[in-house]
């Protein structure tokens, strides 16, 4: 048997923003056994993968170990993998379900995703302030993430999830649900929720004349 | 159309996920009423600015202990 040759730490990640057209033929190369196509996919999702277990288990230890687990499940799996979708929306399910586990497990009192979410609550926007310059010319590229990851980790967990996964990772709606085994009308619920607290959140940061 | 049917129907719209009747009704709606489309101008900016985020490097320690975890693995393939 041959030593794979994934090179432990390569110095040339790929951007992970995009959904590459040659996925399709990574992933085919992969299941054929090429070790380095499935290194590229790696490199290619290792960040976007590592924020989504972040947000989810707002965990540090616990991101690291779904994000890894996620990778080798999905690597020891490939071969299960039939191409009806792409090749990235398996991957976040697979990653969702590591890091849902690990939440679970550390805060068994968090809102189960399977709960109804109070309906009555009144979603009605009470601060509506219009936000005046792009929040990204206002606010340095580290700043504005620091502001993004915080006011994503205030948010409950039920909200967070979808949000993370729909408005994030773009998985469609049905995707979502599918994920998270949630109905349609759920997620849509979760999410509408997700983007007004959100919303809300970022008002003391982006109205006019908040900027420091 | 008041302002509660604009923000229960508010991702969908802003999904363009609406037939086009309730489309129509809503940006009735919006075009006389300034306090909506603050909500649905800055939701979107909310939406926006997440999707657009990119996500931090991983730590070298971090990177380094996920391809020593997959070179482990791959190394037990047949």
């Amino acid at each position: 048997m041959s030593s794979p040759k994934l090179d432990p730490v390569p110095s040339h990640a790929l951007p992970s923003q995009v959904v590459k057209a040659d996925e399709p033929i990574l992933v085919a190369q992969a299941k054929a056994g090429d070790v380095s196509a499935f290194e590229t996919l790696v490199n290619r999702y290792e960040r976007k993968i590592f924020r989504l277990t972040q947000n989810i288990t707002q965990n540090r230890e616990d991101a690291e170990d779904a994000m890894q687990e996620a990778f080798l499940k999905a690597y020891e799996h490939l071969g299960e993998f039939e191409g009806n979708s792409r090749f990235y929306t398996w991957l976040v399910r697979i990653a969702v379900n590591q890091a849902l586990m690990k939440l679970r497990r550390r805060r068994p009192n968090v809102v189960s995703l399977d709960d109804e979410i109070d309906t009555g609550e009144d979603i009605i926007p009470r601060e509506v302030e219009d936000w005046g310059p792009s929040p990204i010319e206002r606010y340095e590229q580290t700043e504005l993430s620091e502001i993004l990851s915080k006011v994503i980790s205030e948010l409950d967990p039920a909200f967070r999830i979808v949000f993370q996964l729909r408005d994030i990772e773009q998985l469609s709606t049905e995707e979502t649900a599918e994920a998270l085994r949630l109905s349609v009308p759920a997620v849509k619920s979760r999410l509408l929720r997700g983007r007004l607290k959100l919303r809300q959140k970022l008002n003391q940061y982006f109205r006019q004349g908040a900027k420091l | 159309m008041k302002c509660k049917d604009v923000v229960k129907e508010l991702a969908d719209y802003l999904d363009e996920a609406l037939d086009p009747t309730l489309r129509m009704s809503i940006e009735e709606h919006l075009g006389n009423c300034k306090d909506c489309r603050v909500v649905v101008d800055t939701t979107k900016q909310t939406i926006d600015i997440f999707c657009n985020s990119e996500p931090a490097p991983l730590s070298e320690p971090t990177r380094e202990r996920l391809h020593q975890a997959l070179i482990k693995r791959l190394r037990r393939r047949p």
